[in-house]
């Protein structure tokens, strides 16, 4: 089964490679951003006085930027790499992809000028404007089309597990933006939503838990059930897993959003529904780590000498973490004590630094080599380092928030014997303090990884030909 | 909420939780074709899919969320309209005013309802409300020597009073008065520190740029600095004595104030909103709104008079 006997129809790459630097290049950005709202949140005048560098402009940039220019990037690049590769074709339409790359590239740029400008719709993780929005429409129905038409024309029997989730996540996104996006415009740059109230927080939690659902989960379980058997070169552990699987977290994750909600202004059978079907969700989320970390039985030795791989596992690892950790947050009584504190915040990093960077990361590795004609990466040393500055910036960043937001929670609540609180605000923030300073020094560990990434990309990319050598360990592979 | 959408809710929801459990079974049996544990037989770049069956425990797993899932929404309200066997609700939903809210509530402490909130309130009134009973019964000149009381006013302010006043009661200037220099708007006795908790102050200096101009501001300005002993230019100071008639009809002809309009003292060089020659040329210009809210809702009258013991002997240690 070595590649070299299969013919290779003429993948489109230039997309792909074009995406795959992208990728890192809105890392590097996105995730200095969250290092410097970290830093602000202990030495608040590192915003300089200046507007565009406060904390309530450059949050909504950072977010966008990891989840939708990073990741998104991501997502573009490996499924466009993935379909062709699992349908044994060329891209269904080149214009489109190129169109897509442009597009979403425009988007992001507009992004990074109208956010700081403080231009925003205020919807969280949906801040950019209707004008914005209408592009993003138009380049995600071109993605969708070029993606399902490279299916249809596809030369192979089935279409492979990987693609279902792209699939899924691609029109489940499209739903989601365009439902959650309906607006009423006054200008160019200003819009009121058509919902108002309950209705307008419910549709903003079902966008936003669903583009957790399926930009940053659906989307990266595609990208992992292609790139871990690929990097283990190990069959992929148990087919009927991945249906039940998949089947099951598509239907029940969409129910979830309301859990972002409990014990606000939402019906009490709304809160309810969404917390029964966010438990029920936990083992369909389980699923797709067993898959992938099952796949590895007979191939654990690699973990010792592959990096890459490595990045891989752990990040199914933090995957199975936040996956826990989620549904057990959306227990009312659980979600009583961390909601707004910075339990959540620790919550989404583990999913986000945990298993969306870290198997985009390994991804990129596998992929970089591949798509600039390099037998391997420049540096498998840089690699290691990379993963270990990863692994405890990840690590140190969770924590952090685990204990300053537990603290929180149980400052908040503590009472007197006479009734009163025992805590003011501004106590629970000066104890909050030294974790603060922990996450940043955190986020400094993955941000340093990600410049190590890019300089090793840079060399592999750069090297002439036949200056890197293959190794023999792992030029199998 | 209509039978209508209480049925759709309820279809797609148990549709969806049946559907899982049957996706389950289906896949519990190897319906394949395909040996359990061998290749699928398709490739895919190089990737076989194996036939292995779905782990044990993981399966269990499943059956116990399910069936978990079902019993929560069997028990709560989550069916659309079904209310749920224990009858729980978190609050009174659907009421349009403060005085329904308060009529729904009590009938539900009445009535021993499981309603979340109802219950708490309860167990709160009935634990805390003696204590702040025991304590309305002293005085609040009183009240203010028992340190365990102005330890319990201390708390509440800090909670309720802080965010506008600061930590330390010293306010800030811009509006919000300093609580510890015993210089008071409306008067520093217990009952008068109570009456503006209860209800709430509206400070309100209205603007004289329209009426004296830019010069004629000057001037007033000048005296009214200089009667805080402020060095001014004399000649605008003379002029702005003349203009004063109009101040003094709040401010007393002295400047010294008036706490029945809450009208502020400006001999004394406390300023409200800060005493730099551009500032007070500022409120001259286009007057000042001042809110205190009112605490008697939120927090009673009880626990007012607790706080107001406390902000009354911030300015006793002096």
């Amino acid at each position: 089964m070595s590649e070299t006997s299969q013919v290779h129809p003429e993948y489109n790459y230039k997309v792909v490679r074009q995406f795959t630097v992208m990728t890192v290049v809105w890392g590097i950005i996105g995730m200095s951003l969250g290092v410097l709202i970290a830093a602000q949140l202990f030495a608040p005048a590192l915003n300089f006085d200046i507007p565009w560098l406060t904390y309530s402009r450059l949050r909504p940039l950072h977010t966008n930027s990891v989840i939708f220019a990073f990741g998104g990037s991501a997502l573009f690049a490996t499924s466009y790499y993935i379909v062709q590769r699992t349908s044994q074709v060329r891209l269904f339409s080149d214009k489109l992809a190129a169109f897509t790359f442009w597009g979403w590239q425009a988007v992001i740029v507009s992004a990074v000028i109208t956010l700081p400008l403080g231009y925003t719709s205020s919807k969280e993780y949906a801040e950019l404007e209707w004008p914005i929005d209408i592009l993003i429409t138009l380049v995600w129905l071109a993605y969708i089309i070029n993606f399902f038409g490279t299916l249809v024309i596809r030369k192979t029997s089935h279409i492979y597990v990987a693609n279902w989730f792209l699939g899924a996540f691609m029109l489940t996104v499209a739903v989601l933006h365009i439902g959650n996006s309906m607006v009423v415009p006054v200008s160019l740059t200003k819009s009121y939503p058509i919902y108002a109230g309950a209705v307008d927080a419910m549709m903003q939690w079902w966008y936003g838990h669903n583009a957790v659902g399926f930009f940053l989960t659906a989307g990266f379980l595609g990208m992992m059930y292609y790139f871990v058997p690929k990097q283990a070169g190990r069959p992929v552990y148990s087919y009927r897993l991945s249906i039940v699987h998949f089947w099951a977290l598509i239907s029940l994750y969409i129910w979830a959003g309301p859990h972002h909600l409990h014990y606000t202004a939402l019906p009490d059978w709304t809160q309810s529904l969404g917390m029964a079907m966010s438990i029920i969700l936990f083992v369909p989320s389980w699923g797709g780590m067993i898959n992938g970390i099952m796949t590895l039985s007979g191939a654990w030795h690699k973990l010792r000498t592959d990096p890459v791989l490595r990045f891989l596992i752990v990040s199914l690892s933090f995957y199975g973490m936040s996956t826990f950790e989620g549904p057990m947050m959306a227990i009312k009584t659980v979600n009583a004590l961390s909601h707004y504190t910075d339990w959540t915040i620790g919550h989404v990093h583990s999913g986000a630094l945990g298993w969306v960077a870290m198997i985009t990361i390994g991804s990129v590795y596998h992929l970089v080599p591949i798509l600039f004609g390099q037998p391997k990466m420049y540096s498998t040393k840089l690699i290691n380092i990379h993963f270990w500055l990863a692994t405890i910036g990840v690590v140190l960043y969770i924590v952090a928030m685990w204990m300053s937001g537990v603290l929180q929670g149980l400052m908040w609540r503590a009472v007197n014997s006479d009734g009163t609180l025992t805590y003011s605000f501004v106590e629970s923030l000066e104890a909050s303090k030294p974790f603060y300073i922990v996450r940043f020094i955190g986020g400094l560990f993955v941000v340093t990884g990600m410049f190590i990434m890019a300089y090793n990309c840079y060399r592999t990319i750069n090297a002439p030909k036949e200056s890197v050598a293959a190794n023999p360990a792992t030029a199998a592979a | 909420m209509s039978m209508f959408w209480t049925i759709w809710i309820s279809v797609i929801t148990l549709g969806s939780i049946l559907g899982c459990f049957l996706l389950l079974r289906w896949c519990l049996s190897n319906d394949t074709g395909v040996e359990e544990g061998a290749s699928m037989g398709h490739v895919f770049d190089g990737i076989e899919e194996l036939n292995n069956q779905l782990p044990r425990w993981w399966t269990i797993l499943f059956y116990i969320c399910i069936v978990w899932g079902v019993a929560y929404l069997i028990l709560y309200p989550g069916l659309g309209g079904y209310k749920g066997v224990l009858g729980w609700t978190s609050s009174n939903q659907g009421v349009l005013s403060l005085e329904e809210s308060k009529l729904a509530l009590q009938k539900d402490i009445d009535d021993g309802n499981y309603n979340d909130y109802a219950l708490q309130i309860k167990y709160a009134n009935e634990k805390f409300d003696p204590i702040f009973a025991e304590y309305a019964k002293t005085p609040i000149e009183l009240l203010a020597e028992n340190e365990r009381a102005i330890q319990v006013g201390q708390r509440l302010f800090l909670q309720n009073c802080a965010q506008c006043h600061g930590s330390n009661a010293k306010g800030a200037a811009s509006g919000f008065p300093n609580l510890t220099d015993n210089d008071w708007l409306y008067g520093g006795s217990g009952d008068k520190i109570k009456e503006t908790l209860i209800l709430g102050r509206r400070g309100a200096m209205p603007g004289w740029l329209g009426s004296m101009g830019e010069d004629g501001v000057a001037e007033v300005v000048a005296y009214t600095l200089s009667l805080s002993g402020r060095d001014v230019d004399l000649g605008l100071k003379e002029a702005g004595k003349a203009r004063f008639v109009i101040c003094s009809a709040c401010h007393g002809i002295d400047g010294k104030g008036n706490q029945i309009l809450g009208a502020p003292n400006l001999t004394d060089n406390i300023w409200l909103y800060g005493g730099n020659k551009k500032t007070v040329t500022q409120t001259l210009y286009y007057g000042r709104n001042g809110v205190m809210p009112a605490f008697k809702e939120t927090l009673g009258e009880d626990k007012v008079h607790v706080v107001a013991a406390y902000v009354y002997s911030l300015s006793q240690s002096k």
